[in-house]
Order: structure tokens, then C-alpha cells, then sequence
């Protein structure tokens, strides 16, 4: 049995320690926001924080995780009371097909709690392991530069003001 | 009352020992005498030191047009800059190229990396080539301040006349940048500049390049490319507690920014016989598919070395080849056992980590393997007398080599905790390594603290 902690509840499973968290998430836990995408930790899509790092959760195995917090998009809040990120995700409207956005909110949730004034390039940087093909790329920045407004802060010198 | 009271006793004390005796006079004096003379003789030789040490300034010029130069004396300074890896230290992440700010870590403290675009106020605009080519050659500023070692003036000093002309030509006319470069941040007193004439003194031999007659043009092309600009020995030669690098133990491994830069000569520890073409394909795309990837700080390197003429890579392979011919893998490519079932039993939560966070990449049949990547057993990092850059490359990931098709490594640095990264190592180093480390969780806390920017 391995204890699990995501989104602040734990969860005692009986799996294969080298199982990699995603699985786990989406096929034990039925949270589904993190998606599979490369399973090779190249593409961002299974990403959630562990102790507020984001982390491809496709390469992450529970082994890792005894006694971390892992925290995933459905954490971030719900759909009736969401947290900064998702409503500035919703209001810049983000999204196009949308796969790639779980990661994208989980990423920028990491860095909003390491800080809620990065300069634009660090913004970018902490983004940027996370690909999107539909190329949403400059409103999902919108999107981060809102919340980071929401959240008390701001980008220090963004590309383009919050409207 | 109470003070008049401490004056008497004051007094009286002065009086009690108010020299009645001669000799005792005569030696207070002699004392004074002699703290007087160690204090002139003191200062007599902090002012010959100074006098030593000073360097005149050379006047600022105005900075000059672009159409100073020639279009093919840029294009070569700008190879010449490619080579000699200017932007590692000059061009700060994110920032606009030779702007400097780069801070650059060291046992001393934190150096940062000057702007070195022409902008008249905060870069080199105002420094005629003659400036220039003392600070390359002597690692004196134009103003006359002496230069931090880190700054490689001890290989500099090679350079040719042409190349640093070429080199001039090329940054006077790139974009000015205004940037002010933040303070160092070095244990007092090494923040006096002087002091590096010191330095200088025990260590600095400058010297031009003079081609070994018994080996041929390439190989002494790539001799001169290799000592003078790209300074490889910066990185692979030990250094001394001075930072001095070792010139007796020339390529025997050494360190940079938290890596280990492994030895290229016979104590080589790669297991693949490092020859000019490998070399080649290496320095010229960051990947061998019988060594490793580029990693770290020799990243740059690789991404560098892609832009310049092919020639050019082909000398310093050659060169390097040479050096590297006397390695035990140049005499015997040993065979590289997996000793999986042993290592998963020895190391069993190392094991769980690795077929978790590695094995979709890394195992036999693995899409990277498939892709030509080198298998674990063959990267240098787990044949050298350290763990550091396994470790480093667990941390950190390798970035894209140049060209790169198909995945790459990630950085782990979130994922797994220093524990759990030595585990990993322990295990890795139970199934596929030749050396034995210990103290796996320390060195990954060092590793950790180093590595960072």
C-alpha cells in the first residue's frame, strides 16, 4: 500500500510503486484534467505540481511521491467557485482545443506560488516546457498575466497590459 | 568628585610608572623605532606594489562606424567569437546577446560577465582595438584595471593578430546595448583589483602560438583553436586553490559551473575510442552515439561550434584526437554488461524510481535507443571517478542537441528529491557502472547547490 496526498486528501493505493502518477490519477482517482500526451515528458500535458514544482506526471513515479503534495487542476478550485488561474484562463478564453491547457494552468499555478511579480521573461521560461498546437500561446500569456493580476501581483514588465 | 577622584589615581598611576630607569626608555624607543620602520617598509611596499601594478589607461575614442570594418573580417570575428565561447559568460539568459550579467560563480564569490556590445557608456564602444587587444591579451580594462582570471587572458594571450582583429571588427558593430552590468560580489579584500597583478605575477604566462613542426597544419590548426580560443583546458584541467589552472596536469579534468568537465587525455574515462570523426560529429551536433550528449555548460559549446566552418571543427577534433590516443578506449573498447536483476535486488527502490521516471526512454528498444541516442553503459558520466554529471544530468536534462530530432532529456530537478536522486544513481550505478562513488545523497546536495545559476 502506498499513501497518496492530492489536493490535500490522502489516498492509500494498491499499486506498483513505478507506476507513473498520471495513471494513477486518471485511473484510480478518476482526476482527469492532467492529460497523456507524449509520455516521454516532452510535450507538458500531464503536468501538476509535487510541493509546488511542476512536474510531467507522466514520469513521475508514485515511489517518488510518499509524504508530497501533489496538487492537479481540479485542486486550483471548481467549476462553480475557480481559482485565479482557471478564471483568467476562462476570461482571455485560453483555450482552443484545450489539451494542452491542464498543464498550462498547473505550470502557471506553480509559478504564481513561487511568485506573483515575475518579469515577463521568467513567466515565459516557467511556461514554456509546456507545448500548445493549436498556437493559443499569446492568450494563454494574457492569461497568466491576469492571474498573476488577480492574485495581488503582476508581471513586472509584461509584453502587453491586462485589458 | 567621582571623576576628579579617577584623574588622581589616574596620576599616580602615570607617576608610578614614569621611567626612572634609562634602560627602560631606551627600549619603549627601540620598540617605536622598530613598529615605525615595519610600518614605512609596509608602506614603501604598498606603494612599489601599486606602482607595480598599475596599468595606464588608453584614451577613449569615439566609437567607430560600422563601415570601419569589412563585411569578411566580421563574418570571421564572428566565428572567432562562436569558437571562443564568448556568449557563455557575455549573454545573459534572456537577455540581449554580449549585454553581459552572466553571473559567474566561483570559490571567491560571484563575478558577472561584462557588456561587451559597442555602447559608448556601458559597453566597450569607447575602446579603440589597441584597448581591446591589451584586455584580450593582458586582462587589463581600457581604464588600466586589472581583469578577474575568469576572464581567460592566460589563453587569450595566443590569440593571433587577425583573430583578434576579426574579433574587434565583429563586436564593435553589433547592436549597442545599454546595460549596466550588477557589482561582484567577491570575500573582501579580492574585490581590489591591484591585488590580480599578484595573481599575474605567480601564474599569468603570456605566450603566442607557436605550431609544433612534427605535426601537421590541421592538427596544429586545431591546436591553436583549441588552446588559444575556445580555452577548452579552462574547463578540463584541474585547478589550484589560486584558481590557477594546473599547466602540469594540462586536460585531467576539471569543473564548471557545478559539472565535472571529464579528462581528454590518456585518463580519458569514456569506454568508446574517442577518434576525429566521433569528435567531430560531437563538438559539431552535441550528440555521440557512441559517448554521450553535450551537457551543461558543454552544451553551448556544441550549439556554438555548429555555426562555425566545418574546417575549423575538423582541427580541434583532430587536436583533441591526438590527445585522447593514449585513453584505454583507444586500445580496447571493453564490453559493457547490464547487471539488471543484481542492481533491481541491491538497489530495489532505485529500481522502482528508474522503471517509473527513466525506463521509457532509457531501457533497450526504448524510442530513444531506437533513435540512435547512446545506450546508459556508454555515457561517460557513469565511467568517471565522480557522480557529478549523472547527477547533473538527472537534475537538469540535457537541452536539445543541434538538430535534434525526437525527445530529449527533461530536467528531474522537481520530480525526485536529492534522496531519491541518489537512489537512482545507486542503482544505475549497481547495473551499469565501473566506478565505485559513495556519499550519494551529499554529492547530490552539491550538486544541486552548484548547478545553480
Amino acid at each position: 500500500m502506498t499513501d497518496l496526498i492530492v489536493n490535500g486528501r490522502t489516498h492509500h493505493l494498491d499499486v506498483d510503486p513505478s507506476t507513473p502518477l498520471l495513471y494513477v490519477l486518471r485511473d484510480d482517482l478518476g482526476l482527469v484534467a492532467a492529460k497523456f500526451g507524449c509520455g516521454l515528458g516532452q510535450c507538458g500535458a500531464c503536468t501538476v505540481l509535487v510541493d509546488d514544482q511542476p512536474v510531467f506526471s507522466c514520469l513521475t513515479p508514485i515511489a517518488a511521491l510518499p509524504g508530497r503534495q501533489v496538487t492537479t487542476v481540479e485542486g486550483l478550485g471548481t467549476e462553480k467557485n475557480p481559482g485565479a488561474v482557471q478564471k483568467a484562463f476562462e476570461i482571455e478564453q485560453a483555450a482552443q482545443c484545450g489539451y494542452c491547457i491542464p498543464g498550462m494552468m498547473a505550470r502557471a499555478e506553480g509559478l504564481l506560488r513561487r511568485t506573483t511579480t515575475p518579469s515577463e521573461a521568467e513567466m515565459r521560461a516557467a511556461m514554456s516546457p509546456s507545448l500548445c498546437r493549436c498556437g493559443t500561446h499569446m492568450r494563454i500569456l494574457r492569461a497568466v498575466r491576469r492571474a498573476a493580476a488577480m492574485r495581488g501581483g503582476g508581471v513586472t514588465d509584461p509584453a502587453e497590459p491586462v485589458a | 568628585m567621582a571623576a576628579s577622584l579617577r584623574d588622581s589615581q589616574h596620576e599616580l598611576a602615570r607617576h608610578a610608572v614614569l621611567p626612572e630607569n634609562p634602560r627602560v626608555t631606551q627600549t619603549t624607543d627601540r620598540r617605536r623605532r622598530t613598529i615605525l620602520g615595519v610600518l614605512l617598509v609596509c608602506a614603501l611596499l604598498f606603494i612599489g606594489f601599486l606602482v607595480f601594478a598599475h596599468r595606464p589607461a588608453i584614451a577613449e575614442i569615439a566609437p567607430p562606424p560600422r563601415g570601419t570594418f569589412a563585411a569578411a573580417e566580421i563574418d570571421r570575428g564572428a566565428a572567432v567569437a562562436l569558437i571562443g565561447n564568448c556568449t557563455s559568460c557575455h549573454s545573459a539568459a534572456g537577455g540581449r546577446p554580449f549585454a553581459g550579467g552572466v553571473p559567474i560563480k566561483t570559490q571567491f564569490g560571484t563575478l558577472h560577465g561584462t557588456n561587451i556590445t559597442p555602447d559608448p557608456a556601458t559597453g566597450i564602444g569607447r575602446w579603440s582595438e589597441a584597448a581591446f587587444a591589451r584586455a584580450m591579451r593582458e586582462g587589463v580594462a581600457r581604464d588600466g584595471s586589472h581583469l578577474y582570471p575568469a576572464f581567460p587572458y592566460d589563453h587569450f594571450s595566443s590569440i593571433a593578430d587577425p583573430d583578434i582583429h576579426a574579433l574587434y571588427a565583429y563586436l564593435m558593430t553589433r547592436t549597442p546595448v545599454r546595460a549596466e552590468v550588477p557589482a561582484n560580489r567577491l570575500i573582501p579584500p579580492l574585490g581590489f583589483r591591484p591585488l590580480l597583478a599578484g595573481w599575474k605575477l605567480l601564474f599569468f604566462r603570456p605566450a603566442r602560438f607557436t605550431p609544433a613542426p612534427q605535426h601537421d597544419a590541421p592538427w596544429n590548426r586545431g591546436a591553436y583553436l583549441g588552446e588559444a580560443l575556445a580555452h577548452c583546458s579552462g574547463c578540463h584541467s584541474p585547478r589550484g586553490p589560486l584558481g590557477d589552472e594546473k599547466r602540469n596536469r594540462p586536460y585531467d579534468g576539471g569543473w564548471a559551473e557545478g559539472w565535472y568537465a571529464p579528462p581528454l587525455n590518456a585518463s580519458s574515462p569514456a569506454v568508446r575510442a574517442w577518434t576525429a570523426d566521433r569528435l567531430h560529429t560531437y563538438l559539431r551536433t552535441g550528440l555521440s552515439s557512441t559517448h554521450a550528449a553535450a551537457a551543461g555548460p558543454m552544451g553551448e559549446v556544441a550549439r556554438n561550434l555548429a555555426q562555425v566552418p566545418d574546417a575549423d571543427v575538423r582541427a580541434i577534433a583532430t587536436y583533441y584526437a591526438s590527445l585522447l590516443a593514449g585513453a584505454p578506449a583507444a586500445r580496447h573498447e571493453p564490453a559493457l554488461p547490464d547487471r539488471k536483476p543484481a542492481a533491481a535486488k541491491a538497489q530495489p527502490e532505485g529500481a522502482a524510481l528508474f522503471a517509473g521516471a527513466c525506463a521509457a526512454c532509457h531501457e533497450p528498444g526504448a524510442p530513444m535507443i531506437v533513435a540512435g541516442r547512446p545506450p546508459l553503459p556508454l555515457g561517460t558520466q557513469f565511467h568517471e571517478n565522480n557522480p557529478r554529471d549523472l547527477i547533473q544530468t538527472i537534475l537538469h536534462g540535457v537541452s536539445p542537441p543541434v538538430g535534434a530530432q525526437g525527445p530529449y532529456m527533461p530536467a528531474f530537478r522537481g520530480t525526485l528529491t536529492d534522496a531519491q536522486v541518489a537512489k537512482v544513481v545507486a542503482y544505475l550505478q549497481a547495473r551499469y557502472g565501473s566506478v565505485r562513488w559513495s556519499n550519494l545523497e551529499k554529492e547530490v546536495v552539491k550538486a544541486r547547490k552548484e548547478g545553480q545559476p
